[in-house]
């Protein structure tokens, strides 16, 4: 069965289906959403299968294949994976067809054409699959920079009032970060040539033994290039850009998967093949990661459009995640890693929440909402437990990985690790205030009369209450509402019940995912100089392990 | 005392938390379809699991029982079991969650009746039973945590309940945020554990707490005792609870009076090996304690909304109880005794209090009630039964269970002990003269009723439905009752013995009975003194304007909001704006400068989606180039 190749499938399928739908006449727009969704549920089915071929306890690369390329330079594509992209492909196979399923009624902009979307959605999956399953540093390199083209069209073509801006500025950027990068590719090619047989093959690379010097400037070039990709302050002005123009399906890929290559990134190439460099620039990287947990959260508080302040939390989010890498400890690059899949999941929901709404209201101002949850109290819940989720409530999947984060943070960087919590208040503080303007208090902005007499926000509440005197002024509020706030419809539901489920399943019993990626997180830490086995606790508790074994 | 797996029925312990998790489960996901019956079904499942911890209280003896079920984290040497602890100290515990939890659903039905989201309320009750009890009932400091936020969720949802209200929607956000302050200093103690001992379970960090040095033993507790505070309404974090008021009322008498604001003193007494080793945090939590029970009493004096009375008087309380676990060993059975009979009163207060909105069209100032004794004679004796027991009148519950810590505080001995003596004895004086002036303004002198809001009509008091005096009545009687059967009959500190030990007998400085008669004194001082400024006069309808700094600093809570809001709010304000200002313009413009200079003007770049395509491609080009020729050059070479 491990025979059987998966991966290349999961690129292949993809890339098929996206030529496909892309091929389809005009008036098959249906046929073509169909085929997206199939194609993608095969890719979840793929990966689902993937995992169930994966044994967690085994080699750290698993269902691998290579086919020689550019045979003079040794480049070979080279596909396999450990448990921590494994479990990226996993969440790539899950969003997928929820952002298919959200983007089902999106009605299109302009002229621009349906099937040609969700072509660019599929071809972007294919490389998605590809640059977390590449074991060639250069095929990697690739995919990262072919990950881009879909995604400027999505933007580009088929994003907000500013889109060509934030398709450009992300262009920019990335490019830059790519070329940085490839500089550091080739400087690698070189290193290993110079020890031998020039490889770009990650196992051989993660043998050698790179001088100290030249490590740094290796790591900085890919370093940068991911400091954009999963933007740590001050790299990350394109993001909220780029994820308030993206079509929402698009940011949900965009900050979900595809800004998780740069995290990716830092875990599977800095960390093992630039030890030294890794550890030396730690600090430095601690000081962006917990710099950025606090500047971004305070700016998503500042903000008054709904996706630049999601974007912005994610912002604030891959701060957290930086800071479990760098830490170098089992505990904090575990959950480093399950952080990713888990804001992959909760700010999928968040964003695909927010789109909703958007679609509903025509405006992504927060003051224009207000009352909402009177209205839809389906879709208020929704929202509540992805914004709970986004707070890393206990019970949510995020809480696991966050509290992961800083308790295995905290025994190598007490100091970091405080002040990155405190940033969990400032977490509690931007999404609720978000709630509570949107879906709390009097019907307001787009939810009230033209002309209709407002009760204004802050007014003092009639003392007391009950039901029955609420219920009346709910009633009057409604009747007066120029725009019904519709609930979820079953499709909404459809897309947003698997993100639910596994936001509680994950935040009840996260072990699975943990066993799958422990492996090679202990491997990574273990390259970087660290415990594989955990943290030794600064006292011996001999007295007491043998005292609680009775 | 070992830990034994649990046998019998207490290996079925953890349905105690899952019978209402899955009542919360069915009400949120079976819609509409459950509005018919889903209070019902709220209700009994709250009642089973008061059943099965009475039960399971029976098997217990006096043992100290673990249930395992599943691995929640396990990573590195991180291991995080979902495990529970059923011993006397969680024992008593659920049964008050589930005792007073049980009865007020039974209250609700009657008081939400008309509330087209009545089942929604159920369902939020039902998860913050499950989160109060997995609190208590978890096995480690993470399986507290989980609850100790699971609870701070279910309060936001009931104090938010009514969110068209702006004022409800703001005070939940401030809870949750508030108690999110003091969960830093939680979570931030559970680092320190882990770092420290490499465990987070109570038998681990128990078992080897002693061989930390002495500062970072100070430092768990301190940041222990940060997350108590916010949890439980003490100062520096006690502003959010009045504010809490907001939510209905049952809401206010189950979380927000009996159990989930004890949770702080329920972590202080559960980590009673941490603070038995470090006198400087027991000291902090003592002054924390006295300082919080004078500006609840302070402020309980000044207000007119029967409401906020009643919950600075929980503030003040409170602070009682943090006085008692703060003096150590002598202290922790009184302060669990304290909250007991606390639970049983202040939730029959608050009921009561709901019973007479219920009867006023939902008007809380005690300024438009007046005369309502004969209108509602069942809660007015109810209310007058909690009353006494809260003032401490000789021999109802209260008398027992505060004088204990009265009596605890002057045995502390020296200086210290007459000071935190005298505090709790002139806040008894306190709380009788609140409450007196409660007890006034809402029952006695004529009736100064008026509408609630404009245009509605001057309600006709009624007295509550049966579904709603009953549990007012069974509490009542917990208000006789339960302080002389947990400290003469059955006394409390015998059944906690297995979790606390045997506290030396501490020298008596004053004589039990002397502290007797004094508190017995000033209280019926404060009772006089209430009649002497509100009881023999009528009561304005306006509150006077004209009155004392101290009365104006007291209706301010001691300013409190007004110290977070210059302190942190509008500088946290004014830093958001400044940063969005140098994001927008000085990162970002340094950034658009860059690309400008790149590619053009941004304008024209903006514009122009084919030129830049063809930069695009150019670009990838000329990295092609570059790639070939390096490799050219490297194979070369």
């Amino acid at each position: 069965m491990s025979d059987f190749p998966f991966l290349l499938l999961m690129i292949v399928v993809p890339a098929v289906g996206a030529a496909v739908v892309a091929a389809l006449p005009r008036g098959r727009e249906l046929l073509g959403k169909q085929i997206s969704l199939g194609v993608s549920l095969l890719v979840l089915l793929l990966a689902v299968l993937a995992t169930a071929a994966f044994d967690a306890g085994g080699d750290r690369f698993q269902l691998t294949s290579s086919v020689s390329w550019i045979e003079d330079f040794g480049v070979s594509f080279a596909l396999g994976v450990d448990g921590i992209a494994l479990v990226m492909l996993l969440l790539i196979g899950v969003l997928v067809p929820v952002v298919v399923g959200a983007s089902w009624d999106d009605a299109p902009v302009g002229t621009r054409s349906t099937t040609t979307f969700f072509a660019w959605i599929l071809l972007l999956e294919a490389m998605m699959v590809g640059v977390f399953a590449a074991t060639d540093v250069f095929l990697f390199y690739v995919f990262f920079e072919a990950m881009l083209v879909p995604m400027y069209f999505l933007i580009g073509s088929f994003g907000g009032p500013r889109r060509q801006y934030a398709a450009v500025k992300f262009f920019l950027y990335s490019l830059v970060g790519g070329l940085i990068m490839l500089a550091a590719v080739i400087g690698l090619y070189v290193v290993s040539a110079q020890q031998g047989e020039g490889s770009f093959a990650f196992e051989v690379l993660n043998a050698i033994d790179i001088d100290p010097d030249v490590q740094k400037l290796l790591f900085l070039g890919f370093f940068i290039a991911f400091a954009i990709k999963a933007p740590l302050v001050p790299l990350h002005t394109w993001l909220p850009d780029a994820g308030a123009e993206a079509p929402i399906g698009g940011a949900v890929l965009l900050v979900g998967v595809l800004d998780k290559v740069g995290t990716f990134g830092f875990i599977r190439y800095c960390l093992p093949l630039f030890p030294d460099a890794s550890r030396d620039f730690a600090p430095y990287v601690l000081a962006l990661a917990v710099a950025g947990v606090l500047y971004a959260a305070l700016l998503a508080m500042g903000q008054s459009d709904m996706k630049r302040l999601v974007s912005y939390t994610s912002i604030a989010h891959f701060g957290f995640i930086a800071l479990g890498i760098f830490a170098f400890t089992t505990e904090s690059l575990t959950g480093a890693v399950l952080y990713m899949v888990n804001h992959g999941i909760a700010t999928g929901l968040l964003f695909l929440v927010v789109g909703m709404m958007i679609a509903r209201g025509g405006s992504r101002r927060i003051a224009d909402y207000g009352g909402v949850a009177a209205q839809a109290p389906a879709f208020a819940g929704v929202f509540l437990i992805a914004g709970l989720a986004s707070l890393a409530l206990p019970g949510t999947n995020s809480f696991v990985s966050e509290f992961l984060v800083l308790i295995g943070s905290y025994p190598t960087r007490p100091v970091f690790t405080i002040i990155a919590t405190v940033g969990i208040i400032l977490a509690a503080l931007y999404v609720l205030l978000m709630y509570q303007r949107t879906m709390h208090g009097p019907a307001r902005g787009l939810m009230a009369a033209p002309g209709a007499a407002r009760p204004a926000a802050g007014e003092p509440a009639p003392a007391g209450g009950h039901g029955t005197t609420t219920a009346t002024a709910t009633a009057t509020a409604t009747t007066a509402t120029a725009r019904r706030f519709a609930d979820l419809s079953r499709r909404e539901i459809a897309v947003v019940a698997p993100l639910v489920a596994l936001i509680i399943v994950l935040g009840v019993y996260p072990q699975p995912l943990i066993d799958l990626v422990e492996p090679a997180v202990a491997d990574t830490v273990s390259d970087v100089g660290g415990d594989p086995g955990g943290v030794t606790p600064d006292v011996d508790q001999n007295g007491a392990e043998t005292e609680a074994g009775n | 005392m070992d830990t034994v797996p649990a046998d019998g029925l207490l290996s079925a312990s953890w349905l105690l938390i899952a019978l209402p998790l899955a009542g919360a489960a069915v009400l949120l996901l079976g819609g509409k379809r459950t509005d018919r019956w889903g209070h019902l079904l709220g209700t009994a499942t709250i009642a089973a699991s008061f059943v099965l911890a009475v039960a399971c209280t029976f098997q217990l003896d006096d043992r100290q029982v673990a249930v395992d079920l599943f691995t929640f984290i396990d990573s590195g040497n991180l291991d995080v079991q979902a495990g529970l602890l059923f011993d006397p100290l969680s024992a008593v515990f659920a049964l008050l969650i589930t005792g007073v939890g049980a009865l007020i659903h039974v209250y609700s039905i009657g008081y939400m009746a008309h509330d087209p989201r009545r089942r929604r309320f159920f369902a939020y009750l039902n998860l913050f039973v499950a989160a109060m009890l997995l609190l208590v009932l978890g096995d480690n400091y993470v399986a507290l945590y989980v609850g100790w936020e699971g609870v701070g969720l279910a309060s936001y949802l009931l104090i938010a309940f009514w969110h068209e209200r702006p004022a409800a929607a703001t005070a939940a956000k401030k809870a949750f945020i508030m108690n999110r302050v003091g969960d830093v200093g939680l979570a931030l103690a559970i680092f320190v554990m882990f770092t420290q001992l490499g465990t987070v379970t109570y038998e681990g960090v128990f078992g080897s707490v002693g061989l930390l040095a002495g500062g970072t033993v100070t430092a768990i507790g301190l940041l222990l005792l940060l997350g108590a505070c916010g949890k439980s309404g003490q100062f520096p974090l006690q502003a959010w609870l009045p504010d809490a008021m907001e939510g209905p009322t049952p809401v206010s008498a189950l979380i927000h009076a009996a159990t989930m604001v004890t949770a702080g003193v329920y972590l202080i007494a559960r980590s009673a090996p941490i603070f038995d080793l470090t006198e400087t945090a027991r000291t902090v939590v003592l002054c924390v304690g006295a300082i919080t029970l004078m500006i609840g009493a302070i402020a309980g004096c000044a207000f007119d909304d029967i409401k906020k009375v009643l919950a600075y008087s929980t503030v003040s309380q409170i602070g009682y109880m943090f006085l008692a676990v703060g003096l150590g060993p002598i202290g922790y059975a009184a302060a669990i005794a304290h909250l007991l009979t606390h639970g049983f009163f202040k939730a029959g207060l608050f009921l009561g209090a709901g019973s007479v909105m219920h009867a006023m069209d939902d008007q809380v100032d005690m300024r438009r009630f007046g005369g309502l004794a004969r209108k509602l004679p069942v809660t007015f004796v109810t209310f007058g039964l909690g009353y006494l027991a809260l003032i401490g009148f000789p021999f109802l519950s209260g008398y027992w269970t505060k004088d204990a810590i009265i009596e605890a505080a002057f045995d502390r001995g020296g200086a210290s002990g007459w000071v935190l003596g005298g505090v709790a004895v002139l806040g008894a004086g306190l709380t009788a003269f609140y409450m007196t002036r409660l007890m006034f303004m809402t029952f006695f002198g004529r009736p100064r009723w008026a509408p609630s809001e404009p245009g509605r009509e001057t309600p006709h008091p009624h007295e509550s439905p049966p579904v709603m005096t009953v549990p007012m009545i069974v509490l009542s009687v917990g208000s006789i009752a339960a302080g002389f059967l947990l400290v003469q009959a059955f006394p409390l500190d015998e059944w906690l013995e297995p979790v606390f030990g045997v506290p030396e007998e501490a020298e008596h400085v004053v004589a039990p009975a002397v502290v007797g008669i004094a508190v017995t004194v000033v209280m019926l001082l404060g009772v006089l003194a209430a009649w002497l400024f509100v009881g023999r006069r009528e009561v304005p309808v306006v509150a006077p304007a004209r009155v004392s700094p101290v009365t104006r600093a007291a209706r301010k809570a001691l300013y409190a909001d007004a110290i977070n809001e210059s302190l942190f709010m509008r500088p946290g304000q004014w830093l958001t704006r400044a940063l969005v200002w140098v994001d927008n313009r000085g990162v970002d413009g340094a950034v658009n400068g860059l690309a400008a200079g790149l590619g053009g003007s941004s304008a024209r770049l903006g514009r122009a989606q084919t030129g830049f395509v063809r930069t695009y491609a150019l670009g990838m080009l000329g990295g092609a180039v570059l790639v070939v020729g390096a490799l050219l050059a490297v194979t070369a070479g």
